[in-house]
C-alpha cells in the first residue's frame, strides 16, 4: 500500500527517518510550518526557515524518491510575539504562491490569547485571498474548547469546511468537527497525542470519511512511521482495506489536491523536469522494497 | 549579447505555438506590469509561473536553437522546460538599468526560492545584464548542497567560464567531480585548464586513492594540459593499471600535455596511442566506458 504522511517536521529529522519512510511506501509527506521547539526572535530565521522548507528540505527528501510539499503560516505559540508576528505577515505572501505549497498552516490557538486570534484571524484572510486550504493546529491545552473556537472563528470568516483540516483530534473531539463537515486529522505521537490502537478503535466507530492519520513527527519522541504502522495495525485488527488506503492516503490526497499543488500524478508520474531536477533518475519509482515495519506486533503499537 | 527586451521577445516567439491563448495573455500582462517596475508583480508571478504554463519540455526546433546562440554566446535553452522559459522571461523584463537595485530584488529571489525558482534563477545567469554584477551570486549557487542549482550554474552554462576567477572556476570544477555530476557539460573546461586546478585535481586524486575511493575518470581531463611530473607519473600509472575508461582518460590527458615525457609515456600503451592518433577517443567515450564498467 502507498502512504502519504500530510503532516510531519522533517528538518528534525535525519537522513535514516527518510530512508524508513521510502522503504515503507510513504511516497509524499507534507511539512507544515510550525515552530522549532524554541522561540525565533528575528524575522530572517522565519525567512530562512520558509525558505528550507520549499527549497533545501524539498531537495533533500527527493534524493530519497519522496515527493515534499509543506504549508506555510504563523503557529499561534509564536503569534504571542506580536512585533515580529506582524513582519511575518509581511513575508507569507511571498511564499504563500510558491509550488508546491498546498496549504496555510498549522494555525490555530495554543494559549488562546487575544494576539493568536488576532494573527489566526488575519491569516484566515490570507488564505481566502490565496484560495488555499487550511489547516489547523488544535491547542494541547483547553483542547475541546480550543477546538470548537477554532471551528467558530473558521465558519465566521466565511471559509468552507471542505477547505479546512482540523488536526489533533482525539476522542473529545472529532464527533464535532466531523459533524461540522471538516477534515478530521489525528496525530499519532506517542505520549501527548493519538495512540494508534485508539485510532483503531475511532475508526471503527467514525468510519474513513475525511478522516486523515498523520506523525507530526518532529524534535520530540515520535514517530515518522505512524502512518504505516497505524494502517498495519489497522488491518490487524479487521478495518477493509479500502478504508485504510483512504484515511492513509487518499482522503489527504483529496483535501490537499484542492491547493492544486497535490497530486497523485506528482509521485506516481512526475513531469519530465522534476525527474531530471529533484529524483535523479529513477529514485522516485524504486520497485521491489519490502516495508521495514517490524513484524513484531508490539513494534507496531504507538501508545 | 541581445538586450533583455530583445531576450524576452525572442522568448516570446517560442511560446505562440506551445502556449494556449489564456496563459499567453496572462504572461503578456504580466510582463507589461513587470516592466513598468511592478516588484510584487514580479514576485508573484514568478511563483504562479508553473501553474499558469505547465512544465512541458521547451523541446526547440533547430532553427530556434540557432536564433537563441545568434542573441546570446553558448546559450543552449533546448533542455529548459516551458515553466523555466518563462520564469526567465519575467525577470528579464523587470528593469535594469540601475545595476544595484536590479541585484537587490534578484536578491530577495534568490534567498525565498523553492527548487525549481532557484533552477531557473541560475538558469538566467549569462543573460543578466552587466554580467559582472552576477559574479558573487554564481559563486553562491556553486556552494548550494542541491545538486540541480548546482548544475544549473555549472551545466551548459556559459555564465562561469566568462566570469569567474581562477578560484572560483577551480572550485567549481573540483566540486563537480566531488558532488560527482560530469564534466563533458561544462562550457569551457578545457579552455579553462590552469597549473593551480592540476594540482587541485592530483591531490584530490590522492586523496580517493588513499580512502580507497574510485576516482573518477574526468578528473584527469583538468590535468593534461598543465601536468607537471607527479602527473605524468600518475596518468603513467592510470595508463597501464586502471579501468578501460580511466585508460582511455589518461591517453586523451596525455595526448592534451605540454609536458616533455608525454608522448613517451603514451607511446608505452601502444592499443591507446594507436586508439589516440584515430581519433577513437573522446570525453563521451570515457563516460561510456566508465558507465559500462
Amino acid at each position: 500500500m502507498l502512504y502519504v504522511d500530510p503532516h510531519i517536521h522533517m528538518v528534525s529529522r535525519t537522513t535514516d527517518d527518510y530512508e524508513l519512510l521510502a522503504a515503507s511506501g510513504v511516497k509524499a509527506i507534507i511539512e507544515p510550518a510550525f515552530w522549532q521547539g524554541q522561540a525565533r526572535t528575528q524575522i530572517g530565521s522565519f525567512q530562512d526557515y520558509f525558505s528550507s522548507l520549499v527549497g533545501w528540505e524539498r531537495f533533500r527528501a527527493a534524493q530519497f524518491g519522496i515527493r515534499h510539499y509543506c504549508t506555510m503560516g504563523l503557529n499561534s505559540k509564536e503569534a504571542n510575539n506580536e512585533a515580529l508576528a506582524e513582519q511575518v505577515m509581511d513575508l507569507l505572501p511571498l511564499f504563500l504562491t510558491k509550488e508546491g505549497v498546498v496549504a496555510v498552516g498549522e494555525i490555530g490557538y495554543d494559549d488562546q490569547t487575544p494576539t493568536e486570534d488576532k494573527f489566526f484571524r488575519k491569516q484566515l484572510e490570507m488564505a481566502k485571498e490565496v484560495g488555499l486550504p487550511v489547516l489547523i493546529h488544535t491547542p494541547h491545552r483547553n483542547k475541546k474548547q480550543g477546538t470548537y473556537r477554532s471551528i467558530d472563528v473558521i465558519e465566521e470568516h466565511g471559509i468552507p469546511p471542505h477547505m479546512v483540516v482540523i488536526d489533533h483530534n482525539n476522542e473529545e473531539t472529532y464527533r464535532e468537527v466531523l459533524d461540522r463537515g471538516y477534515w478530521c486529522a489525528f496525530t499519532i505521537y506517542p505520549g501527548t497525542k493519538m495512540g494508534n490502537e485508539r485510532m483503531v478503535d475511532i475508526l471503527k466507530v467514525a468510519g474513513p470519511e475525511r478522516v486523515i492519520v498523520d506523525s507530526s513527527a518532529d524534535w520530540g519522541k515520535s514517530d515518522v512511521l505512524a502512518v504505516p504502522k497505524t494502517a498495519k495495525l489497522a488491518a490487524e485488527r479487521g478495518i477493509p482495506r479500502d478504508q485504510i488506503e483512504l484515511v492513509c492516503y487518499r482522503n489527504a490526497i483529496a483535501a490537499y489536491s484542492q491547493s492544486g499543488q497535490f497530486t497523485e500524478a506528482d509521485w506516481l508520474n512526475p513531469p519530465v523536469v522534476d525527474q531530471r531536477n529533484l529524483f535523479e533518475g529513477n529514485s522516485v519509482l524504486r520497485g521491489g522494497q519490502s516495508p521495514r515495519i517490524d513484524d513484531a506486533n508490539e513494534a507496531n503499537i504507538i501508545r | 549579447m541581445s538586450e533583455p527586451a530583445a531576450l524576452v521577445e525572442l522568448m516570446r516567439s517560442w511560446l505562440n505555438s506551445r502556449l494556449d491563448p489564456a496563459a499567453l495573455a496572462w504572461l503578456d500582462d504580466r510582463v507589461q506590469a513587470i516592466a513598468s517596475s511592478d516588484k510584487k508583480a514580479l514576485y508573484l508571478s514568478f511563483g504562479l509561473v508553473p501553474r499558469k504554463v505547465g512544465k512541458g519540455s521547451l523541446n526547440l526546433t533547430e532553427r530556434e536553437c540557432n536564433a537563441a546562440i545568434a542573441a546570446r554566446h553558448e546559450w543552449n535553452p533546448d533542455r529548459w522546460s516551458i515553466d523555466q522559459l518563462v520564469r526567465t522571461m519575467l525577470v528579464l523584463s523587470f528593469p535594469s538599468s540601475d545595476t544595484d537595485a536590479y541585484v537587490k530584488t534578484l536578491d530577495q529571489m534568490y534567498s525565498t526560492g523553492e527548487v525549481g525558482e532557484l533552477i531557473a534563477l541560475y538558469q538566467t545567469l549569462p543573460l543578466f545584464p552587466n554580467q559582472p554584477a552576477h559574479i558573487l551570486r554564481a559563486a553562491e549557487g556553486i556552494r548550494t548542497n542541491i545538486k540541480a542549482v548546482f548544475c544549473a550554474v555549472a551545466h551548459h552554462n556559459p555564465f562561469p567560464s566568462e566570469q569567474f576567477s581562477d578560484d572560483q572556476w577551480n572550485q567549481m570544477i573540483l566540486k563537480c567531480l566531488f558532488v560527482e555530476v560530469s564534466l563533458r557539460p561544462v562550457i569551457g573546461v578545457d579552455e579553462r585548464a590552469n597549473p593551480r586546478l592540476m594540482t587541485m585535481l592530483v591531490d584530490f586524486a590522492h586523496e580517493r586513492r588513499a580512502a580507497h575511493r574510485p576516482i573518477p575518470a574526468e578528473l584527469w581531463r583538468g590535468v593534461g594540459t598543465y601536468a607537471d611530473d607527479r602527473a605524468i607519473a600518475d596518468l603513467k600509472t592510470v595508463l597501464t593499471t586502471g579501468t578501460s575508461a580511466e585508460r582511455q582518460a589518461a591517453a586523451l590527458a596525455l595526448s592534451t600535455s605540454r609536458h616533455p615525457a608525454a608522448k613517451s609515456v603514451l607511446a608505452e600503451a601502444p592499443e591507446q596511442a594507436h586508439a589516440i592518433s584515430a581519433g577513437e577517443y573522446s570525453w563521451r567515450t570515457v563516460a561510456a566506458a566508465e558507465q559500462a564498467h
